[in-house]
C-alpha cells in the first residue's frame, strides 16, 4: 500500500514541472492568439474592447493582408515543388548509386541546415547586392561587364523569386536526408529483379522508389506547408523586412509587424488564428489528395 | 570494375559522368558562399569595392578583433553560452523524467499528456511569440505594481526557460520513443538490488538512454543557438543583453550603412564556426538522429 502511494508520487513529480512549463509557455499562448482575437487592443493603453469578428472583417479587406497572404502560398507552392524535385533526385543519386565520395556530398549538402537563418540571409544579401554582389559578377561574364546590373533585393518581381532561392538553398540537404533514409528501407531485392527484367534507371525511380517512399513523402508534405510558412518569416525579417513596399511581406512577418512593432495586439492575433487554420486546413486538403493505398515491403 | 570494354559501357559512363556534374553543381553552390565568407572576412574595408572574387591582399585579423570587442560580438557570444547551456540543462532536467515516466508507467493522465505534447509537435514558436512576449509584459508590469523591478524581459535565464519549455514536445516524443525500446529486465533487476525508483531512473535508465541524450542535445544545441526570433523580442531593450544571432542581424543593417564589411563577415564567421565544427564532429549522428526521430521542421 506504502509503496502504490510512492508511486503517484514519483509520477506526480516527474511529470508535473515539464506538464506546466508546456501549459505556460505553449498551451496558454496558442489559446491567447484565439481569444485575443476577438478584442480590440491597441498600444500601450492595455486596454481592451469585446468586439467579435470585426478584426477579421477588417483582416480581408486589408490589401496589405492579401498581398502577404499571397506571397506566402506562392513561396509554399515554389519552393516545397522545386526543393521535393531537386531532393528526391539526390537522395535517389546518393542513395543508388557507386559513387565516390558519397559521403562528402552528403555531409556538405546538410550544412546548410546547421547555419542560422541570420547567417544565411547575410550571404545571400552578399551574393544579391545589386553592385559588388557574388551574383551579378558571374552573370557579367557571360553579359558583358557593362550590362544592366539585376537588381535581385530592389526589383518588386524579383525579389520574391530571390527570397525562394535562398529558401530552397537552405532546405534541399534536410529533405534529401530523410528521403535517403526512407530509401535505404527498399530491400536491394526489389531492384535487381526489375533489372533483370530490362527496366531502366528512371523507370526504377517511378515505379519501386516512388511508391515505396511515399507515406515518408506525405508526412514531409505537411511539414513543407508549416516549415515555409516559418523559413519565409525568419528569411524576410533578416533580409527585406517585407519591403520593398510590401511585396515580401509573408503572413508572420506581417502579423509580427501588426502585433508587435505596431502594438495593435487585436488584429496582430486575428492574423495569427488566420495563419493556424490556414496552416492546418492545408494539411488536411494536401494530406486528403495525396492518399493512395500503402504499399509494405 | 566499370572498365570501358566496349560500346555498351559508354552509356552508364555519359550517365555517371551527368551525376557527378549534378552533385558537383549543388556542392559548389553550397561551399562557394561560404568560402566567400570566410575569404571576406579577412578582407579591408577598401577591398569590398570592385570585383568581389579578388582574393584579399592580406590577412587582416583586424576585422576579428573589432567584430570582438567594437561590433561586441564578444559579449554577444558569452550571452549565446549562457543562454544555450542553461537552455540545455533545463530542457534535460524537465524532459528526461517526464519521457521516462510517460514512456514506463500506466497512470491516469497519461494518455492526455501524450496527446498534448503531441499536439505540441505542431505548434510552431515563431507563431506563439508575441502572446508570450505579452505574458512577460504583463509579468514585468505586476511587478512594478507590487514596487519590485522588471525581470521577465531582458532577461537570459527566462529566454533560456522559453527556449527549453518550446522543445518539451519534440524532446519527449524522442527521448520516450526510445525508453519503449529499452527491456524492463534492467529495472526489475534494480528493484530487486532494493534501489528507489528515483535512484533506478537516474543511475540505471538515464546512462542507457545516452544515445538518444546526446541527439536530443545536438539538435536542440543548433536550435538554440541559431535562434533569433525569440531572442529578439525578448532581449528588445537596446542597453540589455543580446545573443550572437541577434547581434549579428543589428550588425548586417548597421554594417550596410556605414559599410564597414570587413567586421561583417567577421562577425558572421564568429557565428558559423562553432556550428560548423561541431557538425564536422558529429555529422553522423546528426544525420542518424535525423532519421530516427525525423521531425524537426
Amino acid at each position: 500500500m506504502d509503496k502504490h502511494k510512492g508511486r503517484g508520487w514519483f509520477i506526480f513529480w516527474c511529470t508535473a514541472p515539464a506538464f506546466l512549463l508546456f501549459t505556460i509557455f505553449m498551451v496558454i499562448p496558442t489559446v491567447n492568439i484565439f481569444r485575443m482575437s476577438l478584442y480590440k487592443w491597441g498600444g500601450f493603453s492595455n486596454r481592451r474592447t469585446f468586439i467579435g469578428f470585426d478584426n477579421f472583417k477588417t483582416l480581408f479587406a486589408d490589401a496589405k493582408f492579401l498581398q502577404s497572404f499571397q506571397n506566402t502560398v506562392l513561396l509554399i507552392v515554389l519552393v516545397s515543388v522545386i526543393t521535393i524535385a531537386l531532393a528526391l533526385m539526390y537522395a535517389a543519386i546518393l542513395s543508388r548509386r557507386q559513387l565516390k565520395g558519397q559521403n562528402f556530398f552528403r555531409i556538405v549538402f546538410y550544412i546548410p541546415n546547421i547555419l542560422s537563418i541570420v547567417i544565411i540571409s547575410a550571404v545571400f544579401s552578399a551574393i544579391y547586392d545589386s553592385h559588388n554582389g557574388l551574383l551579378n559578377s558571374v552573370l557579367a561574364l557571360f553579359k558583358g561587364a557593362d550590362a544592366q546590373p539585376v537588381y535581385w533585393l530592389g526589383n518588386q518581381r524579383i525579389i520574391i523569386y530571390s527570397l525562394a532561392g535562398a529558401m530552397i538553398w537552405q532546405a534541399i540537404g534536410y529533405y534529401m536526408v530523410m528521403y535517403m533514409a526512407s530509401m535505404a528501407a527498399i530491400p536491394e531485392s526489389l531492384y535487381e529483379s526489375a533489372g533483370l527484367e530490362g527496366a531502366s534507371g528512371l523507370t526504377q525511380f517511378f515505379h519501386i522508389t516512388l511508391p515505396l517512399i511515399w507515406t515518408n513523402l506525405r508526412t514531409t508534405l505537411t511539414f513543407f506547408i508549416i516549415s515555409s510558412i516559418n523559413m519565409s518569416f525568419m528569411f524576410v525579417k533578416v533580409m527585406t523586412d517585407g519591403g520593398p513596399d510590401g511585396s515580401t511581406e509573408v503572413f508572420l512577418s506581417y502579423m509580427y509587424k501588426q502585433a508587435y512593432t505596431n502594438s495593435t495586439y487585436g488584429y496582430g492575433m486575428a492574423i495569427g488564428v488566420v495563419i493556424f487554420i490556414f496552416s492546418f486546413a492545408l494539411s488536411g486538403i494536401v494530406n486528403l489528395i495525396t492518399r493512395r493505398e500503402t504499399l509494405e515491403v | 570494375m566499370q572498365i570501358r570494354q566496349s560500346n555498351k559501357k559508354v552509356l552508364p559512363a555519359l550517365s555517371q559522368a551527368l551525376v557527378y556534374v549534378l552533385l558537383g553543381v549543388l556542392a559548389v553552390l553550397i561551399l562557394v558562399p561560404l568560402l566567400w565568407v570566410f575569404m571576406a572576412s579577412v578582407k579591408q574595408n577598401s577591398e569590398f569595392y570592385g570585383n568581389p572574387w579578388t582574393l584579399p591582399q592580406g590577412i587582416h585579423l583586424q576585422n576579428f578583433v573589432d567584430a570582438w570587442t567594437k561590433a561586441r560580438m564578444g559579449d554577444f557570444m558569452l550571452n549565446s553560452v549562457i543562454t544555450t547551456a542553461l537552455g540545455l540543462v533545463m530542457l534535460l532536467v524537465f524532459a528526461l523524467p517526464a519521457a521516462y515516466v510517460l514512456s514506463r508507467f500506466r497512470f491516469k493522465l497519461r494518455r492526455f499528456m501524450n496527446f498534448s505534447f503531441m499536439g505540441g509537435l505542431f505548434i510552431n514558436v515563431n507563431y506563439i511569440v508575441v502572446p508570450i512576449f505579452l505574458m512577460l509584459v504583463a509579468g514585468d508590469r505586476q511587478l512594478k505594481a507590487w514596487g519590485a523591478g522588471a525581470f521577465f524581459l531582458n532577461n537570459l535565464f527566462i529566454l533560456a526557460l522559453v527556449y527549453a519549455a518550446t522543445a518539451l514536445p519534440f524532446t519527449i516524443y524522442l527521448l520516450s520513443g526510445y525508453f519503449a525500446t529499452l527491456p524492463t529486465a534492467y529495472e526489475e533487476a534494480a528493484y530487486i538490488d532494493g534501489a528507489s525508483r528515483f535512484t533506478t531512473m537516474v543511475q540505471v535508465m538515464f546512462p542507457l538512454a545516452l544515445p538518444a541524450i546526446i541527439t536530443v542535445i545536438l539538435f536542440n544545441f543548433l536550435s538554440f543557438w541559431n535562434e533569433y526570433i525569440i531572442a529578439m523580442t525578448l532581449l528588445s531593450s537596446a542597453t540589455g543583453p543580446k545573443t550572437l544571432p541577434v547581434g549579428l542581424m543589428y550588425l548586417t543593417k548597421a554594417q550596410n550603412a556605414r559599410s564597414e564589411f570587413g567586421q561583417l563577415y567577421a562577425g558572421l564567421v564568429l557565428v558559423l564556426l562553432p556550428t560548423l565544427i561541431l557538425y564536422m564532429l558529429v555529422q553522423r549522428k546528426l544525420t542518424q538522429g535525423m532519421a530516427l526521430g525525423g521531425l524537426k521542421g
